[in-house]
């Protein structure tokens, strides 16, 4: 709070809307003014009694692109020295450094500092594919003559923020989808809405899907190996067998976990040592024999006969049952890297 | 065909000397029922409960919901293949227990049971602390089979809803509702210009506890069929599963599937409904190419211009969505889909676990994944502690003060796909 009792803001500009210069003025590196700066006066304005612009940091666009790391650092510093109650950043508008720039403070601020930050950019700015998961990004037009609309719309949802009001959807606040799903009850039932959609579908008329359909990975598989009977490989599943008794407690659906655990002395899985955690497949057959999901009995004899070079003396396993897809790359990711440090050179990788 | 679904309704359930319905009340000889409901060898007993809405009750783990009905007029009888001998239903008069449900509950079968609360912050995401539930709880002799035991506690709910709904025989009805639908042909000459809509039932079939049966037939083994959507409303389909609890279709939302009422209800005004296709999700590939392919043929060639899906699960029949989807949208005709999400607890992951750009218009029954706190509850019918180990539920769950936290994927009808219910998942 300033000494008269309003909400401290910090604004952050380039060194255009800064009023530095143009383009030959982009190495500038991070300084403070006092008080609201070019852009800043339509953001007082908005603001109204309630909040000041205590400061505008500004800093040159390519000073930041240059150095993303140690600029983000500065500016945060300065930030922090004003004491405020939160930042807003830009419009950036459909300037592609600026809208960076912008994202990196915001993402910055926010999670370093906990501070509610608004900004606010052209749906197509580099910026805002990469900052609107971390940061509300108000959308704007692509050019500064959507200004005076945009600052109205961030200072609208920047009190809300402020005042930790619920926050409504991306078309009633105004902001870019951030890809977070929480769930509401609406007027009508799945079944109605989904005849509804179908007649608009239908007619031509316009609808909006409840679900847009994400963008999926596709991994290229790697090269085939070039001699399986000196290679080592890996057993890894997400049929959830595990020791008896499940000593992790890996859930049977949205696992929280994977588990790491030692194939020392085992030649053949029974209903004696494991089980499937997994409660999203029929699990009598697993339980009476889990070789049929992990088949260490198999690759046990392969290794015998020669044709496999070494097994790897720990299985990774988790439940695929019900679990995101973030967690489980997560979960991969770990497993991947605990493999590679092993030196195994393989992984059959078996799902349910 | 032509179905009227006679209602009677429910305004009070309790347990007396004789079953029977007075003036709305459902009295229930309750020696009688457990007697008949325990000739099972594969049975120690069943017990009894009642539990009504607003009670501060929990059910847990909960295997079905039956809603009880009796076949009054026309061929056939309840649930065919189970209880009444095999014969088209469909047709005729039905009377409904309305307002009420049987709800199977006991020792677990797998992990894949649910949680009903009749109040509180649970209350909210299932349709069933709106019924006054006849809970029946089910023991197995010790040791019994996995399947056996599945088979036996699906026997039990039918006989149970079977047996309540008889008491409905000979009474007027308070509301009568009638159904019906022509043969393509008399529908394409009665609206010609009215768009030709199809239903794509996708019924859940990979396995123990994720198992659906059509007249009987334990559907993983059929190709995609056509089915009138008045045999469904009269009980054709029965559940044989509730894994994970949220998004499986109990016997009660198969006997009242809402996309098939809506299309009923605006056929011959917005669209002309041209009927059903019921399909399967099987574990293989082979099984899910020739399902989608045989269940899109149907479509196509009943001359349907769009098409509504709806999914039963998730994660591996996400496949089986997208493919129907896929092949449906490359014949020329419109699709919307019902599904639900598994977004994470944070809501922050991608959604579903297969996905193409022709699904442009889909319909959210939220996120499973979503936490939950449920205080405890005063009464408790079955057994607690299974809220560690049940879908949705992990270690911690269950708090000392009989408090538990899970994801809504534990609650019964959470998410449910035929869009039984008003929740949606958003996009923030």
């Amino acid at each position: 709070m300033t000494s008269n009792g309003k909400l401290r803001i910090v604004h952050y500009l380039n060194q255009f809307f800064g009023q530095i210069g143009g383009e030959e003025m982009a190495g500038t590196t991070p300084r403070v003014q006092p008080g609201p700066v070019g852009p800043g006066l339509a953001l007082q304005q908005a603001l109204g009694n309630s909040a000041e612009v205590v400061a505008t940091i500004i800093c040159g666009d390519n000073y930041v692109a240059d150095n993303l790391e140690q600029a983000s650092r500065e500016i945060l510093a300065l930030i922090s020295e004003q004491n405020a109650d939160a930042l807003v950043a830009g419009p950036a508008f459909n300037a592609g450094r600026y809208g960076v720039a912008c994202g990196i403070v915001g993402q910055a601020a926010a999670r370093e500092l906990g501070m509610p930050v608004i900004t606010g950019m052209y749906v197509e700015n580099p910026g805002a594919e990469l900052y609107r998961k971390d940061i509300y990004i108000i959308a704007t037009e692509d050019s500064a003559r959507g200004m005076k609309d945009a600052v109205g719309v961030m200072v609208k949802l920047l009190m809300k923020l402020i005042r930790q009001e619920k926050v409504g959807s991306p078309e009633e606040e105004g902001y870019l989808p951030r890809g977070i799903r929480f769930n509401s009850f609406a007027e009508e039932n799945g079944a109605k809405r989904a005849v509804n959609m179908l007649l608009a579908k239908l007619k031509g008329e316009p609808f909006t899907t409840e679900l847009p359909m994400p963008d999926f990975d596709r991994v290229t598989p790697n090269p085939p190996l070039e001699n399986l009977s000196k290679a080592k490989i890996a057993l890894v599943t997400s049929g959830g067998i595990v020791p008896k008794g499940n000593p992790d407690r890996i859930e049977s659906s949205s696992a929280s976990k994977y588990g790491k655990y030692s194939l020392e002395g085992l030649s053949d899985l029974t209903s004696e040592t494991h089980e499937t955690a997994h409660g999203g497949y029929d699990p009598v057959y697993a339980n009476q024999d889990p070789d049929r999901v992990l088949p260490l009995d198999v690759v046990r004899d392969l290794v015998k006969e020669g044709v496999i070079g070494e097994l790897h003396p720990y299985h990774y396993a988790t439940v695929g049952n019900g679990t995101s897809v973030a967690n489980a790359a997560k979960y991969g990711a770990a497993i991947a890297a605990d493999l590679k440090a092993a030196g195994v050179d393989a992984v059959i990788l078996t799902s349910t | 065909m032509r179905l009227e679904l006679g209602r009677i309704n429910i305004t009070d359930i309790r347990f007396g000397e004789k079953t029977e319905i007075q003036q709305g009340v459902l009295v229930i000889n309750d020696a009688e029922l457990k007697v008949l409901l325990a000739d099972d060898p594969n049975l120690v007993g069943v017990d009894l409960d009642l539990a009504k809405p607003g009670e501060d009750v929990r059910i847990i783990p909960v295997k079905d919901v039956i809603e009880p009905r009796c076949k009054v007029e026309g061929p056939g009888g309840v649930f065919p293949g189970f209880i009444s001998k095999v014969e088209t239903v469909g047709s005729g008069r039905t009377h409904v227990l309305s307002g009420m449900a049987v709800v199977t509950t006991g020792d677990i079968v797998g992990f894949q049971e649910g949680i009903i609360d009749m109040s509180g912050p649970g209350a909210d995401y299932t349709p069933f602390s709106k019924t006054l539930n006849l809970v029946v709880s089910i023991t197995p002799l010790e040791g019994l089979p996995q399947h056996k035991h599945e088979h036996a506690v699906r026997m039990v709910g039918l006989k149970a809803a079977a047996y309540l709904g008889s008491a409905a025989v000979d009474l007027t009805p308070d509301q009568v509702e009638i159904f019906e639908l022509g043969n393509f042909a008399e529908n394409a000459v009665q609206y010609p210009t009215l768009p030709k809509v199809a239903y794509l039932y996708m019924l859940q079939t990979q396995g123990l506890l994720h198992d659906t049966y059509v007249y009987g037939v334990d559907a993983k083994k059929i190709l995609p069929s056509l089915i009138s959507p008045t045999e469904v409303m009269d009980g054709a389909i029965v559940s044989g599963n509730c894994v994970s609890a949220c998004d499986k279709n109990t016997t009660y939302h198969h006997q009242n599937n809402p996309v098939i009422r809506e299309l009923l209800l605006q056929h011959g005004k917005e669209l002309c409904f041209h009927g059903v296709v019921i399909s399967n999700e099987n574990v293989t590939l082979a099984d899910k190419i020739r399902s989608s392919d045989y269940a899109a043929k149907l479509v196509k060639m009943i001359g349907a211009e769009g098409a509504i899906v709806s999914e039963e699960g998730f994660g591996n029949p996400d496949t089986d969505l997208i493919m129907n989807c896929q092949k449906l949208e490359e014949m020329g005709i419109k699709t919307v889909l019902i599904t639900d999400e598994y977004a994470g607890r944070d809501g922050a992951s991608q959604s579903l676990a297969d996905a193409t750009t022709l699904a442009d218009a889909v319909i959210s029954v939220g996120n499973a994944n979503e936490v939950i706190e449920l205080p405890a509850c005063k009464k408790v019918i079955g057994n607690l502690k299974t809220a560690e180990i049940i879908a949705g539920g992990f270690s911690g769950a269950l708090h000392a003060d009989g408090s538990i936290k899970v994801e809504i994927q534990a609650i019964t009808g959470s998410t449910n796909e035929l869009g039984f219910s008003k929740l949606r998942g958003e996009g923030f």
